[in-house]
């Protein structure tokens, strides 16, 4: 028998709408209205701007390793608008400007950042999962989250985030199968950032995109400018559109760049160009949506000023209340809580003996 | 009543709990169609459909961390790992995640999913699927770990199992699946989590065990009785974790002596923290050092040779003798 080839007629998409001179393409131009636009835009530049404080704090000595996001906004706050309060979020460890969107204070992230595990906790009114440092591990909960809603036939949806690392561990494999075959309400969100801390998109894979993995599960999968807030609105709008009405997981390939270190403990210059990351800056995802919403007429130079001035004032008094906040923290018997629903015996145990120490030897809890 | 084998009774407890708990599904390999490899979960599919009971791709990890997300969202997963040896490939989604959540989010979540594998040694299979690993899970804080001995136990620890708000490692002895029959009642029964059971009572040693090891440890307390003229007190754990040691603690200073069976390997095996829990709470009640009777510290050998490896009536009672003669 002759060998014969089989026909995938599935393609990959690559979308661009506003391209790097903040140049658009009118006919792609998605219909967002000004409001939405404008808080983009404003929680764009507070995750920006409060990334930068963060990374003082951090060098101050005032907060411990985190991972900074700059860069990666357009990738976040695209895709997490379209997401309802009811729907779920299931993110990484690099998602600030979608957990701000979502409504998660920067107070939290500050004393998060600082070691306290009172900065991660989530309020009722968001059903986000709380931030998850294994690579890729946590794709597989937005699986379950999805399959559940599907059962109890709501049509809330769940958004997992993860970067170009993940693609290569068996769990991202294993969760794209698994919404596919159960065709779970599930939008896959990938952020190739192009490093894995050191590695390159290159080491990491021989495919020609990661959009494509996709379509090996038989689900969709497209390609976006990352740093295009547009065009990444515009994929996941559809993405979401499609979960909710019973067509099953997509994934949504952002292609953006880590424009800074992979978290505070590293030195990006060891694996790195300085050109790579000039170049990649010139491609920012903020001056080019700032460029739409003055051609638009959304914004003004004054406007953009005052926006910024407010969101300063916003950061410095997150910072002064997380500070304030964290003094009254670090009883260290907290970390005894939420073990189980019920404390067993000898865990009551050990919380008391440490008590018993702890206020024979008269100290009290590290304040960090 | 019926007289029930365990897959018989643990499919009971399954079939009673669908039925009465629309938030109870479950998913595994061949779990469906099939009804499980051991058939624990004979016709579930037929009552309940297959939106309830799926039959999920081959992906040990995928399978845990689908039923983490299904718990988180409030409902009652019940997977199966088709055998505790593959269960390894899901150890980071236990360890990481479900055994966290509800601490990471600070109570807004957690993770009420049962985690079902045969366990352990004596059915002649191959390798990687006569392990018996419970330390590594009842070392794990945030999860449970839970071992019935028997039918009518394990159709009740099931029960709790599905209904307790966190994560349960409930491991099921494929050498007790069908080696016999117990009266299950119809009704409703449980019994709790976290409390180990006094079997038999006697006052010149304790012998500590679980799982399939009650069965040679029961055999070897008779022969004590009639050879010897001995009376052992014989406690059931069924849960590993949490461990209360209160009624071995009593136990203890009843008796003076005690013995832990089990065929997990010796070294950092349960038995190691039991003897520990006795050696702060009773050690001056002990007239004899403790005996540990326990599968060796080398890799579970293939069937030939798992007769020797596992602890028998023999080893039991040669180890109880010890005790009993020390002064």
């Amino acid at each position: 028998m002759p060998r014969k080839k089989i026909t995938i007629s599935e393609k990959v998409e690559y979308l661009s709408i506003l391209n790097e001179k903040g140049q658009l393409d009118k006919e792609l131009e998605p219909d967002i209205g000004e409001d939405v636009l404008l808080k983009l835009h404003r929680t764009m530049l507070l995750a920006r701007k409060f990334d930068e404080r963060l990374l003082n704090l951090q060098r101050q000595g005032r907060s411990g390793t985190f991972a900074p996001i700059k860069g990666q906004e357009a990738a976040q706050l695209g895709t997490i608008a379209h997401l309802r309060p009811s729907d779920w979020m299931v993110p990484a460890f690099r998602e600030a400007a979608a957990d701000i969107w979502r409504g998660r204070s920067l107070e939290s992230i500050i004393i998060y950042n600082n070691g306290f595990g009172e900065g991660v906790a989530i309020p009722k009114d968001r059903n986000d999962l709380p931030i998850s440092v294994p690579v890729g591990s946590q794709i597989i909960h937005a699986v379950g989250l999805g399959w559940a809603a599907k059962y109890r036939q709501k049509d809330d949806v769940a958004m997992t985030y993860f970067g170009d690392g993940a693609t290569s561990q068996g769990d991202f494999h294993e969760g794209l199968n698994f919404a596919a075959v159960f065709q779970a309400p599930v939008i896959f969100v990938c952020q190739n950032n192009h490093w894995a801390i050191s590695v390159p998109l290159s080491k990491q894979t021989r495919s020609k995109t990661l959009a494509q993995k996709a379509l090996a599960y038989g689900m969709p999968g497209i390609q976006v400018d990352g740093n295009d807030i547009l065009a990444v609105y515009a994929a996941a709008r559809e993405a979401v559109q499609r979960a909710r009405t019973g067509g099953g997981p997509t994934l949504i390939e952002c292609v953006t760049y880590r424009l800074m270190m992979h978290t505070t403990a590293d030195d990006p210059k060891r694996y790195r160009s300085d050109e790579e990351v000039e170049e990649w800056s010139k491609r920012d995802p903020l001056p080019r949506f700032q460029k739409y919403l003055l051609d638009k007429g959304l914004l003004s130079e004054e406007k953009m000023l005052e926006v910024e001035s407010e969101i300063m004032e916003e950061i410095q008094a997150a910072v002064d209340g997380a500070e304030k906040q964290m003094e009254a923290l670090g009883d260290p018997l907290d970390m005894f809580d939420h073990a189980y629903a019920e404390m067993p015996p000898y865990l009551n145990e050990q919380k008391a003996d440490l008590a018993r120490e702890l206020s024979e030897s008269g100290k009290e809890g590290d304040h960090g | 009543m019926a007289k029930m084998t365990m897959v018989q009774a643990l499919n009971l407890a399954l079939q009673q709990e669908m039925k009465k708990d629309d938030s109870v599904v479950v998913l595994g390999e061949d779990v469906g169609v099939d009804g499980g490899v051991f058939r624990v979960t004979d016709g579930l599919i037929n009552q309940f459909g297959d939106q309830r009971v799926l039959d999920t791709p081959l992906a040990e990890s995928a399978i845990v961390g689908m039923s983490i997300g299904i718990a988180v969202y409030g409902l009652k997963p019940v997977c199966e790992i088709q055998f505790s040896g593959f269960s390894y490939q899901n150890f980071h989604q236990l360890e990481n995640h479900a055994a966290r959540l509800r601490w990471r989010s600070r109570g807004r979540f957690h993770v009420p999913m049962v985690l079902r594998t045969p366990y352990g040694g004596g059915v002649r299979a191959l390798e990687h699927h006569s392990e018996s690993r419970e330390a590594y899970w009842a070392h794990t804080p945030g999860l449970k770990m839970v071992i019935p001995s028997g039918p009518r136990n394990a159709r009740a620890l099931l029960i709790s199992a599905i209904r307790d708000p966190d994560p349960v490692i409930f491991y099921e002895s494929k050498a007790v699946y069908r080696a016999f029959r117990e009266e299950v009642p119809e009704a409703e029964e449980i019994l709790p989590i976290g409390k180990p059971q006094l079997i038999q009572e006697g006052s010149d040693v304790t012998m500590i065990s679980y799982g399939a090891m009650m069965r040679p440890t029961m055999e070897a307390a008779a022969e004590l009785k009639n050879k010897d003229g001995i009376e052992a007190e014989v406690i059931d754990l069924l849960t590993i974790s949490p461990l209360d040691e209160e009624i071995l603690v009593q136990s203890v200073k009843k008796t003076g002596r005690v013995v832990v069976i089990h065929e997990a390997p010796r070294s950092f095996g349960p038995g190691a923290e039991i003897v520990a829990r006795l050696m702060e709470k009773a050690f001056y009640h002990l007239e004899a050092p403790i005996e540990r009777v326990a599968g060796f510290d080398i890799i579970m050998p293939l069937f030939n040779r798992e007769k020797v490896y596992l602890p028998s009536t023999e080893r039991i009672l040669r180890a109880t003798r010890k005790v009993l003669a020390a002064k």
